[in-house]
């Protein structure tokens, strides 16, 4: 097969899968507000109904919860559906559906039904966008025992992700990290090959201290990196990028050889996602620690609207000095 | 000003309250008194299983149960008009669809017995377990419409609720999108007046339940719950509509709950007696036996040996009930993805390693 490959940035490569999967599987189905003939207000599905007909993707009333309750009926009756929520700050009629049973439904059935179905949606802040569009929750996703949640950070992982998403047995929130739909571009060879769930990617590899983090912070993350290489520390940097089930065995096993620990999300602190990669390495790895754990993260605020968005987002110089915090802990 | 729209909803009733046909001729399945037969028993067996169901709760033998006392002819009526391949989308009291559909009585104990396994039953395999988060039933409903209009596949939804549902958000998405998309579904409101103590006057102002439908620009029809020949007919044509692709209806079935909302509630509350009396005395067994000695296709006789069969096909299925030993621990966690993730297969093994060691 002849495999094309080029430049694209993250948002054309979750286009790219999608188109994968509708090509390749007659079961999937893409649907949501303004995915037909618009393309979604990203753009994400842009041509696949002009491509794979109004029957495979196509328009749904002006109703969250809706998406989530077609996707888990369909998806129990034998399709694979791509929901998309058009902002994650509108999921939340959503969220009842995904509680109470796409996440249950194999548990309460012992089984007999499943729900193969993908819920998308854009997520994260930094693009001045108006109020209830910037907000980063994926821990409340990742809190829901029986769901998946998959945050990727470049084209080339979002492709790969979210193939796995479509063709995963169990029902997965796949959040983009909106702000770098477009910042990068990276070749993405268009072969339909999938990248695991859960699973964390080793971006960069380092000896003095672990860098965790995820979605659009990965940007912030490797920079610091990069500077900080220029005075003599050396990070490894990992993507968590599947955040439910996590891989706390490639975490747990950084950790144990670099002996820190530095997480880095734009989500509020207190019971995220970073708090539990940081309970899991003080159960499992207290004693390869050489400094405390260091969270750099949103604030315990309301997301605040635009003009002081980028003082919510951790920036490279609180990453930085966290790092530095945790080198001269000793 | 001028008049955009007007509405009008049609109520059915084929059987008065004393069994007798309301129209010259009854629809065939109706004439036939050995169908007749079939769905007079599984009523009966319906409400002997329910009598059983609160016996055992009350014996401390079963968890919370919700009865569907009075609610037979609706239940088993929608059961009745459904195909094989059809869809049920219950709540969680229908029993009497579910049994026409092959659901076995010692697997909705299980249900309530605290078991999961009680799901995975042994009635059409693709047919949804119950539903206790109000009314969110009749979206995957939806989406299980959809998938079979994806496919174009001739089958049908039914998603069951009762009155109190209605007024939920998730209804009025459901019936809208469904309207929206033309979906296969038929949603059925089983309008038994009480939503545990709220009364259908405290619900909505809306003088029926199936004029919602009207918003939706989707059928909407009111049928006499009690009158099972009734349920039948409607809910088939409705059924018959949807598999064509001329779109959902919204049939609201009038009955009465002559129970307590579940075993954990008193009606005594917040309900006059005289009201459920006065309901007892149309309700659904005694004008279906009524009709069927019109057609001499019942006797005393009959009755009897029924009544014997029910108590000793219930007592087996309560004994094989009774008889079945709770899941192993490791069984919390067998499920919960296709394949169990590193951090599941740790706790786990923390819960088989405490198995027998927690309070209670």
């Amino acid at each position: 097969m002849a495999e094309k490959s080029h430049k694209i940035t993250m948002l054309e490569a979750i286009t790219q899968a999608m188109a994968w999967e509708l090509e390749h599987d007659d079961s999937v189905v893409v649907f949501g507000e303004d995915v037909g003939a618009n393309g979604g207000v990203f753009r994400a599905t842009d041509g696949l109904q002009k491509r794979f007909g109004e029957e495979r993707v196509f328009d749904t009333p002006l109703a969250e919860a809706m998406i989530a309750g077609l996707c888990v009926g369909a998806a129990a009756q034998g399709l694979k559906p791509v929901g998309e929520i058009q902002f994650s700050g509108f999921m939340y009629p959503a969220v009842d559906q995904l509680v109470s049973h796409a996440s249950r439904l194999r548990t309460r059935t012992r089984g007999r039904l499943t729900c193969p179905m993908v819920l998308r949606a854009p997520s994260g802040g930094g693009i001045h966008a108006p109020e209830h569009h910037s907000e980063s929750m994926e821990a409340m996703y990742a809190h829901i025992p029986g769901l998946k949640v998959v945050m990727p950070s470049s084209p080339r992982r979002a492709y790969g992700l979210l193939l796995a998403a479509i063709r995963d047995p169990d029902p997965v929130v796949f959040l983009e990290p909106k702000r770098i739909y477009r910042i990068t571009k990276q070749d993405v060879p268009d072969d339909g090959e999938a990248l695991p769930l859960e699973t964390c990617f080793v971006l960069r590899e380092g000896s003095d201290v672990t860098l965790v983090s995820w979605g659009a912070m990965m940007h912030e993350t490797l920079k610091t990196a990069n500077e900080l290489a220029n005075e003599g520390i050396d990070c490894e940097v990992i993507d968590a990028a599947c955040l439910k089930p996590l891989d706390m065995e490639t975490i747990l096993e950084s950790v144990e050889r670099t002996g820190r620990l530095v997480i880095v999300a734009e989500e509020p602190r207190s019971c995220g996602v970073g708090a539990e990669i940081a309970a899991e390495v003080a159960e499992k790895a207290l004693f390869s620690l050489r400094a405390p754990i260091e969270r750099v993260s949103g604030y315990d605020t309301v997301m605040p609207l635009f003009r002081l968005e980028y003082e919510y987002l951790p920036s490279v110089s609180r990453i930085k000095a966290a790092v530095k915090r945790s080198m001269e802990a000793e | 000003m001028k008049t955009q729209a007007r509405f009008e909803i049609k109520y059915e009733q084929l059987l008065d309250a004393e069994g007798k046909p309301c129209v010259k001729q009854l629809p065939a399945f109706a004439r036939d008194p050995e169908e007749m037969v079939k769905m007079y028993q599984a009523m009966s067996l319906t409400r002997a299983f329910d009598t059983r169901a609160i016996a055992l709760q009350r014996t401390g033998k079963l968890g919370t149960y919700a009865s569907c006392l009075g609610h037979e002819a609706a239940h088993v009526g929608v059961g009745a008009a459904m195909q094989e391949g059809d869809v049920l989308c219950p709540s969680y009291r229908e029993y009497g669809a579910q049994f026409w559909r092959g659901v076995k009585p010692e697997e909705i104990l299980l249900y309530w017995g605290g078991d999961e396994r009680g799901n995975d039953f042994s009635g059409p395999r693709h047919d949804f377990p119950w539903c206790v988060p109000i009314a969110t039933q009749t979206m995957y409903g939806a989406g299980a419409a959809l998938a079979f209009k994806t496919r174009k596949e001739k089958r049908a939804v039914v998603a069951m609720l009762g009155d109190g549902g209605t007024s939920e958000g998730a209804f009025y998405e459901a019936l809208n999108s469904a309207g929206a998309f033309q979906l296969p579904i038929v949603f059925v409101s089983v309008n038994n007046k009480w939503a545990i103590s709220v009364p259908l006057s405290k619900q909505t102002r809306a003088e029926t339940l199936a004029q919602k439908a009207i918003a939706a620009g989707i059928e909407g029809i009111q049928v006499d719950g009690n009158d099972i020949v009734a349920v039948r007919k409607v809910a088939e044509d409705a059924l018959k509509r949807a598999r064509e692709g001329k779109g959902p209806t919204l049939i609201e079935a009038l009955t009465y709950r002559l129970s307590d909302h579940t075993t954990a509630d008193d009606a005594r509350r917040y309900r006059p007696n005289e009201e459920v009396e006065a309901a007892r005395s149309v309700e659904p067994l005694v004008r279906t036996r009524k009709y069927l000695e019109s057609l001499k296709a019942w006797d005393e006789k009959k009755q009897k040996a029924l009544d014997a069969e029910n108590k000793a096909s219930i007592e087996a299925s309560v004994k094989t009930y009774l008889d079945t030993p709770r899941q192993p621990v490791g069984a919390m966690f067998d499920y919960m993805y296709a394949e169990l993730p590193e951090l599941l297969r740790e706790q786990r093994e923390e819960a088989e390693r405490m198995e027998g060691e927690a309070h209670g």
